[in-house]
């Protein structure tokens, strides 16, 4: 951890040799486990992220991605894995999510936005009751909230792994019936899609990925690997394939270069990945809007 | 009392007021996500001015107002879509990560607290100078809103019709936006960056529940964001370990929930449906 520390704080200086820098970032077992993860991680935040955005539920995506800091923070209260504290918060959240809001069908007003936010405060608020109780505010709550990308270590890297295999089978599976339930909720119904579970199955899912997601970023960073990659992609192309592999690409690409940038800066992984990631999200608002 | 207790309860009424009355336009305009983002928002504010050295509660304000007014330039009819302000708001998160390793690294000693107190609020710090400003910064926010309700209220529930009578509904999205802005601003120095989102939601959502009538929607919204305050600062004082923002946010979330015990009424659910629909005055009505 001491050598993480020295290269936080911009001890490494950038050499012109690109393939020598290259190999002396990975001769440190850290920073090639901040790869692995941050890559599976970049990989499943596109891929949710893409059905997420297409559905319009950011919001629900966003309150998701918090619900992991109470996890983490109960976790550490009670003395259980962190890994077990993320995914309860995170599916129970989607599961209360689920059941509160139900579909208006275009008739009625949906409070749907309230219930989010509420749902969003409340875990925020049971997070901070928690980190309270076991006196972690004076150490700091930065770890929980915004990563700590350079110390993950490789049984991590393998839950994360297995987690992330099984969030993309689930989607594989429902993915065709998922993307026609949301492009015409009324038709899917009628043709006997069961457009209600499919919602619900879709929540469990971005929870299961935010869960993941947040171990990397930290809790309050997870929403932009899931956000913009995937905003950025239904800008370029509305196929589904297409815009789903330009979504992991942008997710990749901003987290390898948010990485490199973290290891030979002083700035946190958390920056350096939004940082990437909101740049192409310019770009391509900017190539749009003058097109 | 206490006098830090006098001055949360002062600031503490004034935002819960200004937040309860925000909260139900925001709630029935759909727009509580900007709400989220404008919270992300105070927190970069605030670290931005302890990492440059100027006042935070000057840095939050500023950094508020400034993206509120953006959203309001960018977006359709001063509305931005969900993923733009989701875009922006985590990479302004991601700025705020920074600003706080830039304080952290300058300042050694014991600011392992500081992120936590813009984020998490610290309503029992609040001076005597600060509570008054707030009673004053909120009352400007209930005047402005007493001015524009009923516009406003026209051109959220049927924008097309209030567009042709000529409401100026763009300025009206925009102001309101504003007023949004600084409202957060006030409502992070009680509960912090992270939890108004549940005092602006909250009582709100609650309110929508109980009744479809505007004025009374409005004032049961306010009301239920004093109690809550009241309740959780009373809360806090009896349990010590008990954050107040913790117990505010608590207390709000549970009259949310109990409102989900009682079911709607018929008389209610009938305007609901012509809410929604194209009768624009159909839920002025009263419904008695």
């Amino acid at each position: 951890m001491t050598v993480a520390a020295s290269i936080a704080s911009g001890n490494v200086t950038w050499s012109w040799n690109l393939l020598a820098d290259v190999r002396d970032m990975f001769t440190y077992p850290f920073m090639v486990n901040a790869f692995r993860a941050g890559t599976i991680v970049a990989i499943v935040g596109a891929v949710v992220g893409w059905y997420m955005v297409l559905r319009k539920q950011t919001f629900a995506g966003h309150t998701l991605s918090v619900a992991a800091f109470p996890g983490a923070a109960a976790a550490t209260l009670i003395g259980i894995s962190a890994t077990v504290g993320y995914f309860t918060f995170c599916v129970a959240a989607a599961l209360v999510i689920a059941i509160a809001s139900r579909p208006s069908r275009g008739r009625g007003f949906s409070a749907e936005s309230a219930i989010v936010g509420t749902v969003q405060a409340f875990v925020l608020a049971s997070g901070y009751l928690f980190a309270t109780l076991y006196n972690g505010l004076l150490s700091g709550l930065n770890n929980q909230l915004f990563g700590f990308t350079f110390g993950i270590t490789d049984d991590q890297v393998i839950t994360l792994g297995g987690v992330a295999v099984l969030v993309l089978a689930v989607l594989a599976i429902i993915g065709r019936r998922l993307f026609f339930a949301s492009i015409d909720t009324d038709v899917a119904d009628a043709r006997g899609v069961g457009v209600r579970l499919l919602g619900v199955l879709f929540l469990l899912v971005l929870g299961a990925a935010a869960a993941e997601a947040s171990q990397i970023t930290g809790a309050l960073l997870v929403f932009a690997l899931l956000v913009m990659p995937a905003a950025v992609a239904q800008r370029v192309t509305a196929r589904p394939v297409a815009g789903i592999v330009l979504a992991v690409l942008i997710g990749v690409a901003a987290t390898w270069g948010g990485l490199t940038m973290a290891y030979y800066t002083s700035y946190p992984s958390g920056f350096c990945i939004t940082t990437f990631a909101f740049a192409a999200f310019i770009a391509v608002h900017r190539v749009r809007a003058s097109a | 009392m206490a006098p830090y207790m006098q001055h949360a309860a002062l600031a503490g009424t004034a935002i819960a007021i200004a937040a309860g009355l925000i909260g139900y336009f925001l709630v029935l305009r759909s727009q509580v996500f900007t709400t989220d983002a404008l919270g992300h928002v105070t927190y970069t504010g605030a670290m931005s001015g302890l990492a440059f050295a100027f006042n935070p509660l000057l840095g939050l304000f500023a950094a508020t107002v400034a993206v509120a007014g953006g959203f309001a330039v960018l977006g359709r009819r001063a509305r931005a879509d969900d993923v733009v302000i989701g875009s922006t708001f985590a990479w302004v998160l991601g700025l705020g990560a920074l600003f706080q390793r830039l304080y952290t690294e300058h300042h050694s000693s014991g600011n392992g607290r500081a992120g936590a107190t813009y984020l998490f609020g610290s309503i029992f710090g609040i001076s005597a100078t600060q509570a008054v400003v707030s009673v004053f910064i909120c009352g400007a926010v209930c005047v402005a809103m007493a001015l524009i309700a009923r516009p406003l209220l026209f051109a959220s529930l049927d924008e097309a019709v209030a567009l042709a009578r000529g409401v100026p509904v763009r300025l009206l999205g925009a102001g309101f936006l504003i007023i949004v802005g600084v409202t957060c601003a006030q409502a992070a120095q009680a509960v912090g960056a992270l939890l108004l989102l549940g005092l602006i939601s909250a009582p709100a959502g609650a309110a929508h529940r109980l009744t479809t009538h505007p004025f009374v929607g409005l004032a049961l919204a306010a009301s239920i964001a004093v109690l809550s305050t009241w309740a959780g600062l009373l809360i806090s004082y009896l349990v010590p370990r008990t954050p107040p923002s913790f117990a505010i946010i608590g207390v709000a979330t549970f009259v949310y929930l109990l409102t989900f015990t009682r079911r709607p009424r018929a008389a209610d659910a009938r305007n609901q449906a012509a809410g929604a629909g194209h009768h624009a005055d159909a839920p002025l009505l009263p419904d008695i």
